[in-house]
């Protein structure tokens, strides 16, 4: 009997790795911080006592988590397939633009309507840009890392080009300060295609929420999304497909399992998951394309998914701890007058993931040589 | 003979779940054939893997020649003449012969350049003195796999090793080479050499050995000489009962042809010809054996009939039916069950449980699965039934697949092959690298889907189990049948000629002649 628990015990300890990472990666950083002549415990201190301790706070981490959970998923739900989907920064983009576009141009749509197929746009867009390495991948073996890389340039360069297509006109205040050049950026999309912020829902409940703060609807979708994805991958057919095609693409084909459909599938959903970013930034944010709006969150997933184990319940806990240190290191930044850069903090974030890979290595290792012969 | 080259006393090893050595005495003579048995996971590798500095035991001493020694890593092992030839390879396959004897052990003229001349010297000395020729510049990537064997075994002699651990040598060999390899045994035995040779396959020990350890669970459960003993002996002390040898095999006739291959052609993967018109019919309650040297086909035939491999002419019938190049999930539709010749790397996820493992090829159908999700509760209640029914062990429907013994990670395959009574079996090296018990229960298990009127082809490499159970054997050849024989007129050198393609040559010489 004593022989399971002891097991159970190893994956426990396996899976709460990622903890031990971001133990060490704080303690790398107070040396970091000591280096830079400030005192480490002070600047946590700031840090988390900002970002945690109260509703605004809050608000502003979950916020800042929102778009990482979209990516992170989009990674974490490509990688049960065994695919490497580093196009997220592709997808986002394309599937934003797209939504964008539909929020501007169907202006005279009903709420009820405009709101749904602005987000199944987003959602269209990024499957759509994942489609193609899946598809390239399934037919023909090109690996979906070349092809997902290759997908983020043309990504760019096109919106690059449809945004200076689109270009808001400069409004009539601007002309009057004399702007000459902004950054690029389209129409707002319509009032109907907004999705409610935050406070307006809980002031509508008599709940006291700062009406600056930009948390919006979207955080739900993405809480949505991660639910939807564990529930697929380990409770239905297709996950278990997905998911056996990931671990053994052999004995998946030998069990009757269409590796090609699986692995076409699978990247046509983390597409879906990633585009859908645009429900955060467009439709709850900035309501508009903005250049520049969406840099490097796409990316950033990656790390997520890497700390959160590419689990989905990982990966919500993770793109919450990137929103702390995110939002933290901006106040940070503004408590110690400068002294102690946002640069610092995204050090952290880098760190993290880089003891993420050691622990997770390490830990498998002594787990791996104590269960030898086991 | 009576001179000790090693004792081992007390040696315990334990690992975090399991005592995988528990007060092993061992003792080998100088100049002694010694035979290590017993099942996968009796402590056999771990105890020869402390000898060799590999593991350091928790407690217990070591003598070499009388003298007590710590072997802390395999550097001190060589030192003290102690040779290993692991089962899987440690070669090179680009260099020569000589450059993979040499390596890491250069001898070098002039202080900098490698010696080749000398080195050339002494590995044909060496393979001249246990009787056989080597080309010292062959390169390893050409050569079969039973001389590569010998390059390690010069390797190691090359290293001056006086003690020589074999790993289950013959697993990789055919019949032929295996007793070459026995030859040169005990040449090297005449030479003074002391050899550990662990296996698990019996009539080895009774033809080869000497002695015999037999070791069960942990413990040294026996030491025999080998003429005092006989197979049913050692058998049944290592699985700790009775082993019934002798398969029963009711004579039965055979009903309607239940699979017709007619002229079947397929590439391997390198893109050539790897089968050559094969012809063949299986009838319900019938055993077809395929012998032969692996690589000459089997592999291809068989993922052509469970749809893995498309075929590029000839045509399969079951029943009548036309299954030619069907997809893997239609052929299992039409009952045809497969157990393939890899299991880690076709047959399981090692990565999913056990029940997600047992659902495998029905995981999309009732009763696994409804509409929107996958039934676990029929799951789960299905694998507990099969884990009873099959006595796969630890008895848990949640384990992974990797942390099964090989034994049960094919029983959880047979159990889901078997499942839904399939109309053909297929079954690839059903017992390859399995201990005693767990081939009895294999057979046992094929045998009964004999006498339920199924029909069955087998594809093995063991010859005793293709002669034992099969009701017709074909020999395969450069992917062609070179003849189908029946078990009890053939016997295992006529099949291993054969399987070399050694008659054809006759044949071709006669009528040259």
């Amino acid at each position: 009997m004593n022989k399971y628990r002891k097991i159970d015990y190893y994956t426990i300890f396996e899976a709460l790795t990622p903890l031990i990472a971001v133990f060490f990666a704080l303690l790398v950083g107070a040396i970091v911080i000591v280096l830079v002549g400030e005192d480490p415990l002070n600047v946590y201190k700031i840090l988390f006592s900002n970002a945690i301790s109260n509703r605004d706070g809050w608000g502003n981490v979950l916020f800042r988590a929102t778009p990482l959970i979209f990516t992170g998923m989009a990674v974490a739900f490509a990688f049960r397939c065994g695919l490497f989907n580093i196009g997220g920064e592709g997808q986002v983009y394309v599937g934003a633009f797209l939504a964008t576009w539909v929020g501007f141009t169907f202006t005279n749509l009903p709420s009820f309507i405009l709101i749904p197929l602005c987000i199944f746009s987003a959602a269209a867009g990024g499957a759509f840009w994942a489609a193609v390495p899946g598809m390239l991948k399934a037919k023909t073996g090109v690996h979906e890392v070349i092809v997902t890389i290759m997908m983020n340039w043309i990504a760019f360069s096109l919106t690059f080009f449809l945004v200076l297509k689109y270009k808001a006109a400069a409004t009539p205040d601007m002309v009057a300060a004399g702007v000459k050049q902004m950054i690029p950026h389209t129409e707002e999309i319509a009032q109907a295609a907004r999705l409610p912020r935050l406070y307006t829902i809980l002031k509508s409940m008599n709940i006291d929420f700062p009406s600056h703060n930009q948390i919006n609807v979207s955080f739900f979708i993405a809480i949505g999304i991660a639910i939807l994805a564990y529930y697929i991958l380990w409770k239905t057919n297709l996950g278990y497909e997905i998911r056996a095609v990931g671990y053994n693409p052999l004995a998946a084909e030998y069990g009757g399992i269409n590796v090609a459909k699986n692995i076409i599938l699978a990247m046509v959903i983390s597409g879906a998951f990633a585009g859908l970013v645009a429900t955060n930034e467009v439709m709850g944010f900035k309501y508009r394309w903005r250049q520049e709006l969406f840099t490097n969150l796409g990316f950033n997933g990656i790390a997520v998914a890497l700390l959160g184990k590419n689990h989905p319940f990982g990966v919500v806990l993770a793109a919450i701890l990137f929103g702390i240190l995110n939002y933290g290191g901006a106040i940070v930044n503004i408590f110690t007058e400068g002294r102690i850069p946002r640069e610092i903090i995204m050090v952290l974030q880098a760190v993290i993931v880089i003891f993420v890979v050691i622990s997770d290595e390490i830990v498998k290792r002594f787990i791996r040589k104590r269960r030898k012969l086991a | 003979m009576s001179e000790i080259a090693l004792e081992m006393k007390n040696i315990t090893k334990r690992f975090p779940l399991v005592v995988a050595n528990d007060q092993v005495n061992f003792q080998v003579y100088k100049g002694e054939i010694h035979a290590l048995v017993g099942e996968n996971g009796a402590g056999k590798t771990t105890l020869m893997s402390i000898l060799y500095g590999l593991y350091q035991a928790d407690s217990g001493e070591i003598f070499i020649n009388g003298k007590k020694v710590e072997i802390n890593n395999p550097n001190i092992a060589i030192k003290l003449k102690i040779g290993m030839v692991h089962q899987h390879f440690m070669l090179v396959p680009p260099l020569t012969v000589t450059e993979n004897v040499i390596l890491g052990m250069e001898p070098i003229k002039n202080n900098f350049i490698i010696d080749m001349e000398q080195a050339v010297k002494k590995v044909e000395e060496l393979s001249k003195s246990m009787g056989f020729k080597i080309d010292p510049h062959a390169k390893v990537e050409s050569i079969s796999v039973g001389i590569q064997q010998r390059v390690e075994i010069i390797k190691v002699l090359y290293r001056g090793a006086e003690i020589l651990v074999m790993d289950e040598p013959t697993a990789v060999l055919t019949p032929q080479e295996a007793e070459e390899l026995f030859e040169i045994l005990r040449s090297l035995k005449k030479q003074d050499k002391t050899i550990i040779f662990i296996t698990h396959k019996l009539n080895e020990v009774m033809s080869l050995s000497d002695r015999v350890t037999v070791m069960r669970k942990g413990k040294v459960v026996g030491i025999k000489n080998t003429r005092d003993t006989d197979q049913e002996e050692i058998a049944s002390m290592m699985v700790g009962r009775k082993v019934i040898f002798e398969i029963e095999k009711k004579e039965h006739p055979f009903g309607k042809i239940v699979l017709k291959v007619e002229n079947l052609t397929a590439l391997n993967n390198k893109k050539l010809p790897a089968l050559k018109n094969i012809s063949f019919t299986i009838r319900e309650g019938e055993i077809f054996g395929f012998a032969g040297v692996e690589g000459n086909g089997q592999t291809e035939l068989v993922e052509v009939l469970a749809g893995l491999r498309k075929s590029t002419g000839g045509k399969i019938y079951l029943y009548d039916q036309d299954i030619t190049n069907s997809s893997p999930r239609n052929i299992r539709e039409k009952n045809i069950a497969h157990i393939p010749e890899d299991r880690r790397l076709r047959g399981l996820i090692l990565d999913f449980t056990v029940y997600e493992n047992i659902i495998l090829g029905s995981h999309y159908r009732q009763p696994f699965n409804n509409t929107l999700s996958l039934n676990f509760s029929h799951i789960y209640k299905h694998t507990d039934h099969l884990i009873k029914n099959f006595d796969i062990r630890p008895p848990s429907k949640d384990n992974k697949l990797k942390s099964l013994s090989g034994g049960n990670q094919q029983k959880v395959i047979v159990a889901r092959e078997l499942f839904g009574e399939p109309k053909l079996l297929i079954a690839s090296q059903p017992t390859r690298g399995l201990d005693v018990g767990s081939i009895e229960f294999v057979h046992q298990q094929i045998l009964k889907e004999r006498e339920k009127g199924k029909a069955i082809l087998l594809v093995s490499a063991d010859l005793e189990e293709i002669l034992s159970l099969s009701d017709r054997i074909a020999v395969i050849y450069e992917g062609k049948i070179v003849d189908i024989l029946d078990p009890k007129q053939t016997n295992e050198k006529e099949l291993g000629l054969l399987m070399t393609g050694s008659r054809m040559n006759k044949k071709i010489t006669q009528i040259e002649s």
